[in-house]
């Protein structure tokens, strides 16, 4: 692809750059615990908390692991398990 | 299947793929101040890690209209697009500065001043996570007392930077700026809130927004909020707004802690800790604490101070 | 309709500028421009041009301004001499690589230290290697013309690239001329208002200032190389466009100055093409072939114009009112590396001439023909530069 004029890009680009393979490790949610407070979106630095179908989903493709949705979770719906490569 | 794909679509106006590292207070600190702007903002940043992790060339994170031209620049390039907008008559779109503390307490401090001076309508938040932490933690004139870093470490001579951390919220209030408030990504309801009310004016304002910084303050990264609240409650991170000067709000303190709590969360304190000549600086940190708590009267059951 | 006035030079410089409708102006203050904004600032108090005004706190703040707007998407302007065009190099490097036009006028004075408010051109040569196009002019009716040029060309959707007018300090900027003004309907008709295709718009955002590594940064450098390749043609076409909407025709990348027979050629920039015109004259009574190529395009350098103009000369004598420290002056360096090697190429000389406000006047010129005529009755070619009006009483 032909580089830009002056290096100008659409914003949202970065949206192809996966940072989930940056991982160590994956947060898992437990649904039974959770109570849809939302924290967990509040607080991911990536913006990779979704809201689909009512539920929080984190997606995995950006995730890096940093852990802070399971520390902030209120209820301690969320742990870190090791990634499996 | 079709879950993924929603997800994938990213919402917001500062999406997911960029690159910055676990954990990272700035990044989430950007997130809520777009969802407190709105997308009718164009966004300068200078040089420093928030640019750098947001504008590999073809990757950006920005859904608003970004640019990053220098490091000493942020506020005069804004009052460029400023200008520009209101000749165009596009005065709903509004313009923000985010940049970190390199380009602001230090580098582009005298474009800053001018900023201010001149009155023009630029909303600078900085987001201070109190080092050159794009080049790896050197010092800046964000870095708090005895804080460690590469080029003020702490040795046989030295116990990290042993000058106060320039009180830029001050300087910036008595400009005589309509709005000047502090936050925290510990508390990020009250940086929404502050945001949201900074935009509410017109004229120059200033938010400085503490964004503890895993990677150059030493911690794990799921602490970053927890780091960001010990600062708060420790009393070294006052949170508050001044109105034209005058101080008109402080977030108190409901349970203080010592400094040192603060300091055993971090790696950059670390050698206070360790060396066993280091007492009197401890004490010196928790005296500059307490003057602040004083100052801004930031203990539940004392009285609001005006400034 | 056409109207004339005595007006001077900054004054002329202004009246362009408002014709041509900036939307941002950014001034701070240097000698000898500060007349230039200092006009423009009474025209905007008065109402005469419709501008936001912006007292910034340094020439950084001033070229970052003026950049910021642009991205914006409006037409702006700004001025400096010496050390605030220093100052600016950063800004503008970076505003050339993200294709942000705007105009500045370049008074040109010496740099420091010693500090020193004469006139040379090393200011100007300094930022030359940014990426921003250098126009230089003779008289205040040029400059008038060649600001409204200037911002044709800057704006260009081909070119895209920060444009600097060079006008010499004090000579033109604070002498009173009579200036021809071109009517504002007819500098409306030739600058359309300023529409890029990329601007910073909440509608359809996009990043400015990404960081680039290597698989792709030769390329972006490229890029701004073919655009300057590209400005040749159309920076030509603008002149020749303008000139026919006014009537006057300084030239296009050049004005070649009885060069048709001429043996020596001598080569400037700036004002002093004017005496160096009545030098040519005086020596061409006493039956000397003499010619002068102005350079009226700095960069990009227009060697293919300059090739044809002297092609036919046995020396050039190429008068550079700057000097790249180590090396030799500026146009020099530029010139023989793209005559060097071609077949009958004239010789060339480079005469370090008016540096630091050293005066050049009608002896000195013929002086450096002299001395250009001298290079050719010996074989071996000038390397070194020749100083012209150095004192040897004062220095060793």
């Amino acid at each position: 692809m032909k580089i830009t004029p002056g290096a100008v890009v659409k914003g949202g680009t970065s949206l192809a750059y996966k940072t989930g393979g940056w991982r160590d490790e994956k947060p898992v949610q437990d649904l039974e615990v959770c109570n849809s407070c939302g924290t967990c979106k509040e607080v991911c630095p990536e913006n990779c908390v979704k809201v689909i179908e009512d539920r929080y989903s984190i997606d995995y493709d950006y995730c890096k692991g940093c852990g802070l949705c399971a520390h902030e979770c209120p209820v301690k719906a969320i742990q870190m398990i090791a990634e499996e490569k | 299947m079709v879950v993924r794909q929603q997800a994938r679509d990213g919402d917001g106006l500062f999406v997911s793929g960029h690159r910055a590292c676990h954990g990272c207070g700035m990044a989430l600190a950007v997130r809520h101040i777009l969802e407190a702007t709105g997308k009718d903002v164009i966004v300068v940043t200078p040089t420093g890690c928030l640019e750098t992790f947001t504008s590999p060339y073809g990757f950006s994170p920005w859904r608003v209209p970004w640019i990053h031209h220098l490091f000493e620049n942020g506020p005069s390039v804004a009052t460029g697009i400023a200008a520009a907008l209101k000749m165009q008559n596009r005065q709903n779109v509004r313009v923000l500065v985010i940049g970190g503390d390199g380009g602001t307490f230090d580098i582009g401090f005298g474009a800053l001043s001018g900023m201010f001076e001149r009155g023009d309508d630029v909303l600078y938040v900085c987001v201070d996570n109190a080092a050159y932490m794009n080049t790896g933690g050197q010092r800046s004139g964000a870095t708090p007392t005895f804080a460690a870093t590469t080029t003020h470490p702490p040795g046989t001579l030295s116990k990290g930077k042993p000058e106060l951390k320039k009180d830029l919220p001050r300087i910036m209030a008595d400009h005589g700026a309509p709005y000047v408030a502090t936050a925290s990504v510990g508390y990020l309801r009250d940086l929404r809130k502050k945001v949201a009310k900074a935009m509410t004016f017109h004229g120059p304002r200033y938010i400085q927004v503490d964004t503890p910084c895993p990677s150059g303050w030493g911690f794990s990264s799921h602490l970053t909020l927890e780091v960001g609240r010990l600062g708060v409650n420790c009393g070294l991170v006052p949170i508050y707004e001044k109105e034209h000067g005058r101080l008109t709000s402080v977030r108190k303190i409901r349970k203080r802690v010592p400094v040192e709590s603060y300091m055993k969360a971090q790696g950059r304190f670390r050698h206070l800790l360790s060396m066993a000549d280091a007492k009197t600086e401890i004490e010196r940190l928790q005296a500059i604490a307490d003057s602040i708590v004083q100052e801004y009267g930031l203990l539940v059951q004392s009285e609001k101070r005006s400034a | 309709m056409r109207s004339v006035e005595v007006v001077e030079g900054s004054e002329a410089v202004a009246l362009a500028v408002k014709a041509c409708r900036p939307h941002v102006i950014s001034a701070y203050p240097i000698s000898p421009q500060t007349h230039i904004v200092e006009a423009l600032a009474r025209m905007v108090a008065n109402g005469e041009v419709s501008a936001e005004y912006v007292c910034v706190e340094s020439e950084f703040s001033a070229a970052s301004v003026v950049s910021g707007a642009s991205a914006a998407g409006s037409r702006s302007y700004t001025a400096s001499s010496s050390q605030g065009l220093m100052l600016m190099t950063e800004v503008i490097y970076a505003s050339a690589g993200m294709r942000l036009p705007f105009v500045i006028t370049g008074v040109n004075r010496c740099i420091s230290a010693p500090i020193s408010i004469q006139i040379d051109h090393q200011d100007a040569i300094s930022l030359r290697d940014s990426g921003m196009i250098q126009i230089f002019v003779e008289s205040v009716q040029e400059a008038y013309d060649a600001h409204i040029a200037a911002f044709k060309i800057a704006e260009d959707p081909g070119i895209m690239l920060p444009v600097m007018v060079c006008m010499d300090g004090w000579i033109l900027t604070h002498s009173y001329e009579p200036v021809y003004f071109t009517d504002q309907s007819a500098v409306d008709s030739f600058l359309p208002p300023f529409k890029p295709e990329n601007f910073l718009d909440v509608d359809n955002p996009k990043t400015w200032g990404s960081y680039a590594e290597d698989d792709v940064l030769m390329e972006f450098r490229y890029s701004i190389h073919k655009a300057m390749q590209y400005a040749k043609g159309r920076i030509r076409e603008i002149f020749h466009e303008l000139s026919i909407l006014t009537g006057r025709d300084h030239g296009g990348l050049i004005e070649s100055y009885r060069t048709q027979d001429a043996e020596i050629i001598l080569l400037a920039m700036g004002s002093v093409a004017g005496t160096v015109k009545e030098a040519v004259d005086m020596m061409r009574s006493k039956g000397k072939k003499v010619g002068l190529v102005k350079l009226r395009c700095f960069r990009p350098f227009p060697h293919e114009d300059i090739w044809e103009a002297i092609k036919g000369a046995r020396v050039v004598g190429i008068m550079d009112a700057n000097f790249s420290m180590g090396s030799e002056g500026a146009v020099g360096l530029d010139l023989k590396a793209k005559v060097c090697g071609r077949p009958s190429a004239p010789k060339v000389i480079d005469f370090i001439a008016g540096l630091g406000g050293k005066d050049l006047g009608m002896q000195s010129i013929e002086w450096i023909a002299q001395k250009a005529e001298e290079a050719l009755y010996r074989d071996e070619p000038q390397i070194e530069p020749c100083w012209v009006n150095l004192n040897p009483a004062i220095v060793d």
